[in-house]
C-alpha cells in the first residue's frame, strides 16, 4: 500500500513538473462579487482609504473605458473576457488590517512564496535582491525597505504611495500611459489594485535590484496591477517583474500598466520573467495576458527593457519607450516562447522624438506545438528626430512543423536624416542538428534546450545574473515534450 | 565488437541495404568502398540510429548488445561514434558547451562522476591542440562558420575526448586538402588502440594511404560483394568498380 502511494505522489509530481507554479495557495479570501460598475470602484477606492483625487481619478478612467471598444487587430484569436463575470478585488483575509511586519503575515502566504523560491524573510533573501509581493490585488510584503531609504529610495506598493507620497503619484500617474491610451489601459486605471512604486532621488545609484513577483491566486479574478517607476536626474535603478499563478481551466485576465520615467542623464533598466499559467497541452484555461509598458526618456536618459515571456495563454504587449529627450536612448531585448495552443503577438515601440536619439531592437521568437508568435514592433521618426537611428533585429526559431512565426514592422521615418535598419531571420531545429547531438550522447530534450538557449544567448546576456539562469531553466521546462 | 548479420534497411520506402554482413574484431580497421548509391553513408546512419532509416531485418550487437533497438543517444554513450561527412552548425551553442554535454552525458552512462568544468577545459585544450585547431574554436558556436577542414578537425575532437569503442568516419576526406588529410589521419592513427575499431567508410584509397586498414569491402547494392586485405582498395583505385560482379553479390 505505501508502495502505491510514493508512486502515485511521484507520478502526480512528475505531471505537476510541466508548470511547477501551478499550485493554489488555500488562504482565506476578501474577495467582492463579480461584477464592474462605478460602485466596484468606490469600493475598491474606499477599501484602500484613497484620497478623493484618486477616487476621481478612477471614475474618469471608468467612464472613458465605458465608451471605448476591446481592439482586434492583433494577431491572437480568444474569447473575449465577460468583464461583468470577473471579480475585481481580492485581498488575502489576514491582510485587512495590514501586516505591520512579516510576523504578522498568514504563515500560508509565506510559505507559497517560499514554494516559488521567493523567500520573504530579509535575511533569507537573495542577497542584493529587494523583493516587492503582490498576491491578487494586494501587496503583501516590501523587503528591504529601510536599507533602501538610507539612500533615499522609495520602494513600497502603490497603494501606499498614493498616502505616503501623493505629489510624486499626483505628477506622474497616467503621463506615461494615459487613461484612454487604449481599452486596457482604462481599465486598469479604473480599477487597479495594487503594484509597486518606486522613486529614485537625483544622483543616486540605486544600491540594490529592486523586483516585484505577481501571483494570481484566486479563481475568477482579473488583477490589474499598476507599476510607476520614477528615476529622478541622473539616478540608475534596475527592476525584475517576476510572475506566477495557478492551474486552472478558465482563464484569467492581467492587465497592468506599467510606466516609466527616467528624467535627464537616467537610466532604468526593466526586466521581466513572465511565468503565467499558459493553459493545458489542449489549450485549455491560462492566463490572458494584456499588458500595456512604457517608458519616457528625457535628456540623455537610458530605458533598456528585457523580457522573456514563457507563460500566458494570450500575450499581447509592447513594451514601449518614448525618446522624447536630445540623444536620448531606448533599448528592446525579448525572447518569447509559445508552445502548445499559445498566441503571442509582442514586440516594442520606440518613437523617436528628439534629436540624436538612438534605439536598438532584438527579438527572439520561438514556437514549438501548434501555437503562434507574433513580433509587431513601431519605429517612428518624428519631424524633429534628426539623426536618429534605429537597428532591429528579429530572429524566430520553429520548432516542429504546425506553429507559426510572424513579423509585423512598422516603420516611419519623417525625417531625412534618421537611419533605420531591419534584419529578419527565420529558422528552425533541424533534424540534422538534433541528430548530431543525439550521435554524441545527449538526448532531444537537452539537445533542444540547448539549441534553444543559443538562440536566446543575445537578450541572456541583458538580464542580471541570477535571472538569466532562472530564464534558462525556465526555457528548458517550457519546451518540455515539445519535440519527438 | 561489432557484429553484423544480414542487415536489411530502407529509406522513404526504398531498399538500401539488402542484406549486409560484417565482423569487426577490437583494435581492427575496416575500410567500406563502393559506387555512388551502394548505400555506404546508410550503414552508418542506421548503426547510429538515425530517424527515417528503417531496419526491415538482421541484427547488430555492439560488444555483444544488440544496439538496434536503442535510441540514437543511447548507442552514442555505448561507444558508437560516428564522424559526419558535413557536420552540421549549430549557432549559438558554443563548442565547449556542446563537448561538456556530450561528454557529461557519455560518463554518466558510464557510471562515471562528471568532470568539474576547469578539469574539463583543460582536457578540451589539450584535444583541442592536438587537432591543430586554435582554443578560439571552443568559444564558437559549433561548427558556425568553420570551414570544411576545421569541422573535421573538431568531429576528431568530439571523438577524441568521447573515446569510443567503435568509430564509424563516413567520407572523413571529402572536402580535405593533403595537409588537413594529414592532420585528421595522424589523429584517427593515435587513436588506433587494441581496444577501438574503426570503419572508414570512403570513395577513394588516397585516405587509406594515410589510414592504413586491416580489411578492404567493397559495398554495391546493399551487399558486401568483395573482402580482402589492403591491397583491394589499390586495384579498386587502378580497375574501378565495374570489373565486379555487382549484382550476384560475389564473394
Amino acid at each position: 500500500m505505501t508502495d502505491a502511494v510514493t508512486s502515485n505522489d511521484e507520478i502526480h509530481e512528475q505531471i505537476r513538473k510541466d508548470y511547477a507554479a501551478g499550485f493554489v495557495s488555500d488562504i482565506e479570501s476578501d474577495t467582492i462579487e463579480p461584477g464592474l460598475n462605478e460602485d466596484v470602484i468606490r469600493f475598491i477606492s474606499a477599501k484602500k482609504g484613497e484620497p478623493e483625487w484618486m477616487t476621481d481619478w478612477r471614475l474618469k478612467a471608468f467612464a472613458a473605458w465605458q465608451e471605448m471598444e476591446e481592439p482586434d487587430w492583433a494577431h491572437v484569436d480568444y474569447e473575449k473576457p465577460d468583464f461583468q463575470a470577473l471579480s475585481y478585488y481580492s485581498a488575502p483575509k489576514s491582510m485587512a488590517d495590514g501586516p505591520k511586519s512579516l510576523d504578522e503575515v498568514d504563515p500560508k502566504l509565506l510559505e507559497t512564496y517560499d514554494k516559488l523560491g521567493i523567500p520573504l524573510h530579509e535575511q533569507m533573501a537573495l542577497a542584493g535582491v529587494a523583493v516587492d509581493a503582490v498576491f491578487d490585488s494586494v501587496s503583501v510584503a516590501t523587503t528591504f525597505r529601510e536599507k533602501l531609504a538610507e539612500a533615499g529610495v522609495i520602494f513600497m506598493p502603490i497603494s501606499e504611495a498614493v498616502h505616503e507620497h501623493p505629489e510624486l503619484v499626483k505628477k506622474h500617474l497616467g503621463t506615461v500611459v494615459p487613461q484612454r491610451d487604449n481599452f486596457y489601459s482604462a481599465l486598469n486605471s479604473a480599477v487597479f489594485s495594487d503594484g509597486s512604486f518606486v522613486y529614485i532621488p537625483k544622483g543616486v545609484r540605486c544600491p540594490m535590484e529592486l523586483s516585484t513577483y505577481f501571483r494570481i491566486n484566486e479563481a475568477k479574478t482579473g488583477q490589474f496591477e499598476r507599476t510607476l517607476i520614477i528615476a529622478d536626474e541622473g539616478s540608475h535603478v534596475s527592476y525584475l517583474e517576476g510572475c506566477t499563478a495557478p492551474m486552472r481551466d478558465e482563464n484569467q485576465l492581467q492587465a497592468g500598466v506599467v510606466e516609466l520615467v527616467a528624467c535627464d542623464d537616467a537610466e532604468i533598466k526593466y526586466s521581466t520573467v513572465q511565468n503565467w499559467y499558459p493553459g493545458d497541452e489542449e489549450g485549455k484555461g491560462g492566463i490572458y495576458n494584456f499588458v500595456t509598458k512604457r517608458a519616457v526618456a528625457h535628456t540623455n536618459a537610458k530605458v533598456s527593457w528585457t523580457q522573456v515571456e514563457t507563460g500566458s495563454a494570450v500575450t499581447w504587449k509592447y513594451p514601449s519607450c518614448v525618446l522624447k529627450g536630445d540623444n536620448s536612448v531606448g533599448e528592446f531585448y525579448s525572447v518569447a516562447l509559445t508552445n502548445n495552443f499559445q498566441q503571442a503577438d509582442t514586440g516594442t515601440k520606440m518613437i523617436h522624438l528628439g534629436k540624436n536619439t538612438k534605439s536598438t531592437i532584438i527579438s527572439k521568437g520561438i514556437s514549438a506545438g501548434k501555437s503562434q508568435n507574433a513580433y509587431r514592433g513601431l519605429v517612428r521618426m518624428n519631424p524633429n528626430a534628426e539623426g536618429a537611428r534605429n537597428y532591429t533585429q528579429c530572429d524566430s526559431l520553429l520548432i516542429g512543423d504546425q506553429c507559426g512565426a510572424h513579423t509585423f514592422p512598422y516603420i516611419e521615418s519623417k525625417h531625412p536624416s534618421a537611419v533605420v535598419e531591419h534584419e529578419a531571420t527565420t529558422s528552425t531545429v533541424s533534424d540534422d542538428q538534433l541528430f548530431l547531438c543525439r550521435q554524441r550522447g545527449i538526448d532531444t530534450e537537452k539537445a533542444v534546450s540547448m539549441i534553444v538557449n543559443g538562440f536566446c544567448k543575445e537578450v541572456f546576456k541583458e538580464l542580471p545574473m541570477e535571472f538569466a539562469v532562472e530564464a534558462g531553466k525556465l526555457l528548458e521546462i517550457s519546451l518540455e515534450g515539445s519535440v519527438g | 565488437m561489432i557484429s553484423i548479420q544480414n542487415l536489411q534497411a530502407k529509406v522513404e520506402e526504398k531498399d538500401i541495404l539488402k542484406g549486409l554482413s560484417l565482423d569487426i574484431k577490437p583494435g581492427e580497421v575496416h575500410a567500406i568502398m563502393g559506387p555512388n548509391g551502394a548505400g555506404k553513408s546508410t550503414l552508418g546512419n542506421v548503426l547510429a540510429g538515425r530517424d527515417g532509416y528503417e531496419v526491415t531485418g538482421g541484427s547488430a550487437t555492439l560488444n555483444g548488445k544488440d544496439i538496434l533497438d536503442l535510441e540514437a543517444e543511447e548507442r552514442a554513450r555505448e561507444g558508437l561514434f560516428l564522424a559526419f561527412q558535413y557536420p552540421v552548425e549549430i549557432p549559438g551553442v558554443s563548442n565547449l558547451e556542446f563537448l561538456k554535454a556530450s561528454v557529461d552525458a557519455v560518463r554518466e552512462h558510464q557510471g562515471k562522476d562528471a568532470l568539474d568544468s576547469v578539469k574539463f577545459l583543460k582536457l578540451a585544450r589539450e584535444k583541442c591542440k592536438a587537432v591543430n585547431l586554435d582554443q578560439s574554436f571552443l568559444k564558437r558556436g559549433v561548427n558556425e562558420g568553420f570551414s570544411g577542414g576545421e569541422k573535421k578537425r573538431n568531429e576528431l575532437m568530439q571523438m577524441m575526448l568521447l573515446e569510443p569503442s567503435l568509430c564509424i568516419l563516413d567520407e572523413t576526406d571529402s572536402g580535405l586538402d593533403i595537409d588537413a588529410l594529414q592532420v585528421v589521419a595522424n589523429g584517427v592513427n593515435a587513436m588506433r588502440d587494441p581496444n577501438r575499431s574503426f570503419i572508414v567508410v570512403t570513395h577513394y584509397q588516397r585516405l587509406l594511404d594515410y589510414i592504413v586498414p586491416d580489411y578492404v569491402h567493397v559495398l554495391a547494392d546493399g551487399k558486401i560483394v568483395k573482402s580482402g586485405g589492403k591491397e583491394l582498395a589499390l586495384e579498386l583505385e587502378e580497375k574501378g568498380y565495374s570489373w565486379l560482379d555487382t549484382t550476384t553479390g560475389a564473394q
